[in-house]
């Protein structure tokens, strides 16, 4: 089922006044996939996605389309198109100039042009506004038009930074399916930035989850989520709690003064370790049942779970939970082997 | 709505008090004889000055176009680099405008003389020296070097407005120099180059010291045609302001013309 490499990084590093913003990034990116770069504001999306569209050159490394070396190729000649982060459209244009310009550079037939056009137009849900000028549109509206104008010139690949940044959770949402759907229908490779992790999880093929200028983990939605490689992705994926642990031996981790049976193993005797467990998968017991034994500090409703803050002997834990306790109750803790996630301390 | 109203009197009288009374008073002088009768004499007189006024209108609109010419690459150049360069740049630009006009166009007549700098150094340069003073050129060259600053300011302002990113969206849609040039910077300066054009053909159309100081006698402009009725020998209030008013509808005319320029690139916005 695996398609071909269509876009491939090679130890890309990139520099702004003698600082390192991108480290060796490595990465295959697969054609017809949804690929998602996530992770936290100025670590680098950007940077890469303008790399791709050749914006930006890198200060090493290697860039390759088809196996072919494109580091130095000018954006005009890429076969890429890019969906800006701030839209940047013409504003000089109308909907249906905006939308045509790519196809006028490339000399297609009046006909053609407006054919393609319409089609985009039907597409991005904006039939009828073609002599719309650019600052008569809602933000929605031209993020649409962005899309339309990048997609008419079917690229091989389409790059998109925060398209839905500036739009509002419900129009997100609307997006983030007929994106999807645009992706799939068209079989294009699409390159995604964002910084929002569950836009990530939902969309994506493949997650690619960066930090400051390197890549943290490469995987599926699924995965990243279930078993992220350090503490960094766990905690950027969905919140976490974060231990210090220390592992007496496989199987056997210590912390908050407890001894914990889990199921990773091979790290080095008493090695210090980072122990995460989601919110959810804390259990919250009877007074005297379980390991540990906390007092709920906060309780708040989220729609379908609550998130309390349980204090336990100094360490504060957040847990989801459908099952609500009372501010100030005393409560015992436990949690399955299955949950208890080891990672190695990060180095920095 | 009412306290903005209320804020805009004092710059409502201003204007009456020293634009509307004034245009009045020269609408009177322009259509009545010296004792207070209405005619249409004087502003018919002004047909006899036609060559004249077609010759300001050439000279000034040749300054401007070699204006902006000058001007355009010179603006992209520096609203492009930005930061403290970009601003001793414009420094530069902007410091003849801090000398008087008068010197400014002294030292041009010292500079083009028989005798003067250019003629210096083409003679040092073992070239024949070339006659430009009391010549159209010079005119023109007073006016270009005057009025260039006129055309600079208003093009960095809206070159300055052109996102970086509106220049790599439309590489990334295939195009490169040239197209980029035509297709998205000329239209998106074009609003500049209308404010620039406007403020540079006005004043240069209606100057009278660079003619006469540059252009010896026999270049007079429209605007010596008007000083020499109000402060010369040939003493007539009433063909002056009939020449002003002649002028002022043909500036007039000019500027709606350029404006219907922006108003058409506006529509290509706007419908
Ligand atoms: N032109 C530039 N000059 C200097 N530094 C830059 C430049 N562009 C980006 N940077 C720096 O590079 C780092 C990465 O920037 P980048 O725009 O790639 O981040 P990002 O991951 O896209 O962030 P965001 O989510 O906020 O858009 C940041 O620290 C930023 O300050
Ligand atoms: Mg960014």
């Amino acid at each position: 089922m695996k398609n071909n490499v269509i876009l491939r990084l090679f130890d890309i590093c990139a520099e702004f006044d003698d600082e390192l913003i991108l480290n060796k990034i490595n990465l295959r990116i697969y054609d017809k996939s949804f690929v998602t770069l996530l992770g936290p504001s100025g670590c680098g999306k950007t940077t890469t996605l303008r790399i791709i569209g050749g914006f930006e050159k890198p200060t090493s490394g290697k860039l390759f389309f088809n196996s072919l070396d494109i580091t130095d190729l000018p954006p005009y000649k890429r076969k890429v198109n890019t969906v800006f982060q701030k839209y940047a459209l013409f504003p000089h244009l109308n909907v249906f100039e905006n939308i045509a310009f790519g196809l006028k550079i490339r000399k297609f037939s009046k006909k053609e042009i407006e054919r393609n056009v319409a089609a985009m137009l039907e597409l991005v849900n904006l039939k009828g506004f073609e002599k719309r000028g650019i600052e008569r549109l809602s933000g929605g509206q031209q993020q649409r038009v962005a899309i339309a104008r990048a997609l008419v010139n079917r690229p091989k690949v389409l790059l998109l930074d925060e398209p839905l940044g500036a739009l509002d959770l419900k129009l997100r949402k609307e997006m983030q399916t007929e994106l999807k759907n645009i992706q799939q229908q068209l079989e294009i490779t699409f390159v995604y930035v964002t910084h929002d992790q569950e836009e990530a999880l939902t969309m994506s093929d493949v997650v690619v989850v960066m930090n400051n200028g390197q890549i943290q983990q490469i995987g599926s939605p699924i995965d990243i989520y279930n078993e992220p490689q350090n503490a960094f992705v766990a905690d950027f994926i969905g919140e976490s709690n974060i231990i210090n642990g220390i592992m007496y031996k496989d199987y056997m981790v210590g912390f908050l003064g407890h001894d914990f049976i889990c199921v990773d193993k091979g790290f080095a005797c008493n090695e210090e370790v980072d122990v995460v467990i989601r919110p959810e998968d804390v259990k919250l017991l009877e007074a005297g049942n379980g390991r540990l034994e906390g007092v709920v500090e906060s309780i708040i409703f989220k729609g379908v779970h609550y998130e309390m803050k349980v204090d336990s002997a100094g360490y504060s834990w957040t847990v989801h939970s459908t099952l609500p306790k009372n501010v100030g109750s005393l409560v015992g803790i436990d949690i399955d082997p299955n949950d208890i996630h080891i990672m190695k301390k990060m180095e920095i | 709505m009412k306290k903005l109203r209320m804020l805009s009197l004092p710059y409502i009288s201003w204007v009456c008090m020293f634009t509307v009374v004034p245009l009045l008073i020269v609408i009177f002088f322009a259509i009545t004889t010296p004792s207070g009768k209405f005619t249409i004499l004087n502003i018919s007189n002004v047909g006899r000055y036609f060559s004249v006024i077609v010759k300001s209108i050439l000279l000034a609109s040749i300054a401007t176009f070699i204006s902006l010419i000058i001007a355009y690459p010179f603006s992209y150049i520096i609203s492009r680099i930005g930061g403290r360069t970009g601003k001793i740049a414009m420094m530069i630009v902007m410091l003849p405008m801090w000398m008087n006009f008068l010197l400014r166009t002294y030292a041009w007549m010292t500079i083009l003389e028989k005798n003067g700098l250019l003629n210096k150094l083409l003679v040092y340069l073992n070239f024949s020296p070339v006659n430009i003073i009391n010549t159209k050129i010079a005119v023109v060259i007073g006016m270009i070097y005057n009025y260039l600053p006129f055309m600079v300011l208003p093009l960095v302002s809206v070159m300055k407005k052109i996102e970086p990113s509106v220049i790599e969206a439309a590489q990334d849609l295939g195009s490169s120099g040239f197209s980029i040039f035509t297709k998205i910077i000329i239209p998106l300066t074009m609003p500049g180059v209308v404010s620039g054009v406007t403020m540079v053909f006005v004043p240069a159309v209606s100057t009278f010291i660079i003619s006469r100081m540059l252009g010896g006698g026999g270049n007079l402009l429209i605007g010596d045609l008007i000083d020499m009725q109000f402060l010369g020998n040939s003493y007539n209030p009433h063909l002056g302001a009939a020449i002003s008013l002649v002028l002022m509808v043909l500036i007039l005319l000019c500027m709606s013309v350029m404006n219907q320029f922006e108003c058409e690139d506006m529509e290509g916005k706007l419908v």
